[in-house]
């Protein structure tokens, strides 16, 4: 994988995130989540250049983005998926669903595809404890799930 | 309708340990508790009162105390005083809480305390002792950190001694607005680290070294060159000489149990000769040379300028503080032509003695050992600058701190405080008054302004104390007379003052002839490389104290009096920006981009 390199284009992007949130520093963490939607990941780049808009050090950028473990330095995958590990969904089997993800993608947690297309990760909770156990591939939800079903869903994605 | 003006500060009764006390409204228990002689131990709380500093997360919960009728323990740094209010700070209830937050913290910790470089310095250590832990409960499946260490020129890094205080990050971004680190990850992985956990050296880093005398464990240390020292000292083939900042003599006594601001000159080039030095030397010679040099570069501008010259540069800013030089490089890429050229008088002092000394002496500069005696740390970077190297020997071989050099004179069994007072050698041993007071913030400005008045009105000065430069506000700014001339002066000290001028001179705001900076709060005497103040700013008050006592006591106390700088220029400078002082005393910025 190529270090990502900062375009022109893509400081556009960014200028244009922090302008919406009027370049106020307070807004960083708004400012990082727009920017990880619209890039998909937040590699050093794109955090120097908020840091250089807001006129915030790098270091505390750097310090949310480590911080909060929504935000990611690694690029994910095509489709993001993340299985809800959350109370509800755990008691309900979500380690099975999470355990056929791994062998159907053949990676770990954290861990991308070779071919880019799929990403798997955990989190805590959706707030759809009632369809536990659940997983989000992008940002569309998958409930009431069994392992039995996981490769029909694996294979709609084109 | 003065009535604010006039009002006195509402005042309010509380009780601590039975002590009844008053207090202004506003106050924090912890204050109240200092002002009346009990000390609240606390590991993330730091108030420098005189200077203005202050870092209150409230994170570390040791200055918890008991309030009567409040259910929980109150931490005391960010608590206020209520009227009534009635405190206790040692029941068994406050000591077990402490005890139990302390444990936390040290279940996390190296126990390395025999061979930690902060060891007897150490906060924490002190505290565990205070509070008798004989024991520490571990926390199970506690994630045990192994940080990569990071060593750059001038401090190190071993984050698996943080405890996450905050203060570094404090005196970085707030005090000194650098911006190299801050709080990274979270949990058990928290530290404080420089952007994507890159070094020191990569990041926007001064080596100012403020961190380090904050840091009350050994997660921040200076570089360690004492090795190296004593190396070359049993090297036979090897002449060494040493130099000996300003601000060193006003506080290294307190390494040997002296009141702060003890001058201990004689003692210090007593210490020195014993270990061995073969030349004891004063960097306040080259002060004065700076001062010949940086002065007459002022006088330059400043006669252009009133003849009308548009393209002078003004304010000239000074270059004696290698972390403020660090911290413009990198800030203002666009005012590099602005401060002086003159170099710091460590550097000068280095380039003479390679140069000039050598001759004298009739050995090769690789045979020449220099060593600096230097508040700072800051110095330790600059010295291995390359534009200070000629064939890769540099000017100035090791600089070591002033805890540095104590801890070499308490390893060559010197009782120093039993030591007859000594001279230094000649010829660059020789100061005066106007050279002692840089240690102090505004006392560069005011040596300039000693010779300048006098190049300049070709006049004597009927007062040589120019009280209005001195203190320790942040942000200072004095006009002085020359003559019918009004010449503007601006001060600041601590980074984060400097940016505010240097930005208001970016945008055209201020109009200074001349402005001093100084990165450590005080000035050198502040430096990261003295005796740790642990909190106490009353320690750097009476260091400040003591270099004008020591500038008051100088027969000699301007700078081209100096009849050996006289001299130097006579048999080998020629004059003040001659192209050999040109080649040898003066330097250029370079353009960095680190952030």
């Amino acid at each position: 994988m190529g270090a990502f390199k900062l375009q022109d284009c893509h400081k556009k992007t960014i200028a244009d995130i922090c302008t919406y949130y009027k370049n106020e520093p307070g807004n960083l963490i708004k400012i990082l989540y727009s920017a990880q939607r619209e890039f998909g990941y937040l590699p050093e780049d794109i955090q120097r250049e908020v840091a250089r808009i807001l006129n915030i050090s790098v270091a505390k950028v750097y310090g949310v983005v480590s911080f909060y473990s929504f935000f990611t330095m690694t690029p994910k995958g095509k489709y993001p998926i993340s299985v809800c590990m959350g109370t509800a969904c755990y008691v309900r089997g979500a380690e099975k669903v999470l355990d056929e993800l791994k062998s159907q993608l053949n990676i770990k947690v954290g861990g991308v595809t070779e071919d880019g297309k799929f990403s798997l990760d955990c989190l805590r909770c959706v707030g759809a404890c009632g369809l536990a156990p659940v997983m989000l591939i992008g940002e569309k939800v998958y409930g009431r799930l069994e392992a039995s079903k996981i490769k029909e869903i694996l294979d709609s994605y084109e | 309708m003065f009535n604010n003006v006039f009002s006195v500060m509402e005042k309010i009764k509380i009780t601590i340990d039975k002590k009844e006390i008053e207090v202004a409204k506003g106050t924090t228990i912890y204050q109240a508790a200092k002002d009346n002689g009990i000390h609240i131990p606390t590991l993330c709380y730091l108030n420098l009162d005189h200077l203005k500093i202050e870092n209150r997360p409230g994170g570390c919960r040791v200055c918890v105390v008991e309030v009567e009728g409040r259910k929980n323990l109150a931490p005391s740094c960010s608590t206020e005083c209520t009227n009534g209010m009635v405190v206790k700070t040692h029941t068994v209830r406050v000591l077990n809480a402490r005890k139990t937050v302390l444990e936390l913290i040290l279940s996390d910790h190296p126990k390395d305390c025999l061979i930690c470089s902060s060891s007897g310095q150490c906060d924490l250590q002190k505290l565990s002792q205070t509070l008798g832990i004989r024991e520490i409960h571990a926390v199970e499946n506690a994630a045990v950190s192994t940080y990569r260490k990071d060593v750059s020129p001038a401090l190190k890094r071993d984050m698996d001694k943080c405890i996450m205080c905050r203060r570094c990050e404090t005196i970085c971004n707030t005090v000194q607005t650098v911006g190299a680190l801050s709080a990274i990850n979270r949990g058990f992985m928290s530290v404080v680290a420089p952007a994507f956990e890159q070094d020191l050296i990569d990041s926007p880093c001064t080596f100012c070294g403020q961190c380090v005398a904050v840091c009350p464990t050994g997660a921040l240390t200076p570089f360690d060159d004492t090795g190296r020292v004593i190396r070359a000292l049993s090297d036979p083939t090897k002449t060494v000489i040493v130099q000996t900042a300003p601000a060193v003599r006003a506080a290294l006594g307190e390494e040997f149990g002296m009141e702060p601001g003890t001058l201990v000159t004689g003692k210090m080039v007593a210490a020195l000769r014993t270990l061995g030095f073969d030349k004891v030397f004063d960097t306040d010679f080259a002060a004065d040379l700076t001062i010949m040099e940086e002065g007459t570069e002022l006088l330059g501008r400043i006669s252009k300028f009133l003849e009308g010259d548009k393209n002078v540069k003004l304010p000239i800013l000074t270059s004696c503080c290698p972390a403020w030089v660090n911290f413009f490089e990198n800030n203002y890429q666009d005012m590099l032509d602005v401060p002086s050229t003159a170099r710091s008088p460590q550097q000068m002092f280095g380039s003479i003695a390679k140069n000039y000394y050598t001759q004298l002496l009739g050995i090769k500069r690789e045979d020449l050992v220099v060593v600096s005696v230097m508040p700072c740390l800051a110095k330790k970077y600059e010295c291995q600058r390359e534009e200070f190297k000629t064939n890769g020997n540099p000017d100035v071989d090791f600089s070591i701190s002033t805890r540095e050099l104590a801890s070499l004179i308490k390893a060559a069994n010197i009782d120093f405080n039993a030591l007859e007072d000594d001279d230094y050698d000649s010829p660059l041993g020789e100061s005066t008054g106007a050279a002692v007071i840089f240690g102090a913030t505004g006392g560069v400005i005011e040596a300039a302004v000693r010779t300048a008045y006098e190049l300049f009105t070709k006049k004597k000065l009927e007062k040589i104390d120019f009280t209005e430069l001195r203190g320790l506000e942040g942000i200072r700014t004095a006009s002085i007379d020359f003559n019918g001339t009004m010449i503007n002066i601006g001060i600041a000290h601590q980074l984060g003052n400097a940016r505010k001028l240097l930005d208001g001179i970016r945008a055209g705001l201020y109009n200074f002839h001349a402005i001093e900076i100084m990165a450590c709060p005080g000035g050198c005497i502040g430096g990261a490389g003295q005796p740790l103040h642990h909190g106490n700013s009353d320690v750097i008050k009476a260091r400040f104290d003591a270099i004008y006592r020591e500038d008051a006591g100088k027969k000699i106390r301007k700078s081209h009096e100096n009849p050996y700088i006289v001299k130097l220029y006579e048999e080998y400078l020629g004059h003040p920006l001659s192209e050999k002082a040109h080649h040898l005393l003066h330097t250029h910025y370079f353009e960095k981009n680190k952030n």
